[in-house]
């Protein structure tokens, strides 16, 4: 897929002709330079290394400034892999105008933390459902989590309490609402996952 | 967020509405499309509240229809709203007046606001 970094900005609405509002996401979305091309021969795979955001040349490791130097530009902050771009060379720019307005877009982003949370918050468990009847402290306790001596495990994957959210997540069928190509910006509709100012993934 | 901003001052134009806020009367005409023809229908109310800012901005009017009290939310924005008349300026306290609902009879009436600069007219 092939697809552009860049920062999400925040959500608005837009009305359409028909007076109707979409809420709508803003992506400040490159200029992204091609820093390395990864070939079947040398790399097993072809695909497209794209570099987004500046960042200080003191900050950067030397190996990074040659690796940045060989495709002639400026260190940069965020480098992703995409497959499926074609006729691209080291140094080229890819824009948000690889995007067209009406087309579906799956965006990827790290969502918004919520540290550890138990089953009710995580996995929309119904807890107890009351207060009364001998339940003194297990409202919103998971209940049971498996059967006894067999299988004599806790099966895994089973929904339990933990972290939530600060995770890759990814939003498909977003439609592009607007391209503003001369100010990098993209308008897709829906929400996007994390939080403002956050590095997010537009992909085809 | 200046992004946002630019952005909203492009796509979306929010016509130029006389300054209103909660405790005001105020007649909101409304636009409205059946089939092909298109209508203005009027809604008379007291605004209760004005909510979120920029284009998303909205605000809600309140009016009794017989005895059966009657909300609605308008957008600022929309491309529907056709104008704004306010007919009563309200002395209320509070920028959201949702201790009216709960009033009925003489004590749902809210006090006018006597502006100096009306009377040396």
């Amino acid at each position: 897929m092939p697809g552009i970094i860049g920062r999400k900005v925040g959500m608005t609405s837009i009305y359409s002709a028909e007076g109707k509002a979409t809420p709508c996401t803003v992506i400040e979305a490159g200029p992204c330079v091609v820093t390395q091309l990864k070939t079947q021969e040398r790399d097993g795979y072809d695909a497209v290394q794209l570099g987004f955001g500046e960042r200080k040349e003191v900050r950067t490791p030397n190996a990074l400034k040659g690796h940045f130097k060989k495709a002639n530009t400026t260190p940069k902050a965020k480098l992703v892999e995409f497959k499926g771009f074609e006729g691209l060379n080291l140094g080229d720019i890819v824009k948000v105008d690889i995007f067209e307005e009406g087309e579906f877009v799956g965006v990827v982003g790290t969502s918004k933390g919520k540290g550890f949370q138990g089953v009710v918050r995580r996995h929309n468990f119904g807890g107890v459902g009351q207060a009364t009847h001998g339940q003194h402290n297990r409202l919103r306790a998971p209940g049971s989590i498996g059967a006894c001596s067999y299988p004599a495990r806790v099966f895994k994957g089973m929904r339990m309490a933990g972290q939530m959210g600060n995770k890759r997540v990814m939003t498909e069928n977003l439609v592009v609402l607007k391209v503003l190509t001369d100010k990098n910006l993209i308008v897709v509709k829906g929400s996007v996952p994390g939080a403002k100012g956050s590095t997010v993934l537009i992909a085809k | 967020m200046d992004i946002i901003k630019q952005l909203e001052n492009e796509l979306v134009e929010v016509k130029n509405f006389p300054n209103f806020k909660s405790g005001d009367t105020v007649i909101v005409s409304y636009k409205i499309k059946e089939g092909n023809k298109e209508r203005i229908q009027q809604f008379q109310g007291v605004v209760l509240q004005r909510r979120g800012s920029g284009v998303t901005e909205t605000f809600t009017v309140r009016k009794m229809s017989g005895n059966i009290g009657v909300e609605r939310i308008f957008p600022i924005a929309s491309p529907f709203v056709d104008q704004i008349v306010v007919t009563k300026k309200g002395a209320v306290r509070r920028a959201r007046i949702f201790y009216f609902r709960e009033l009925t009879g003489k004590a749902a009436r809210i006090k006018e606001k006597r502006s100096f600069s009306t009377i040396k007219k």
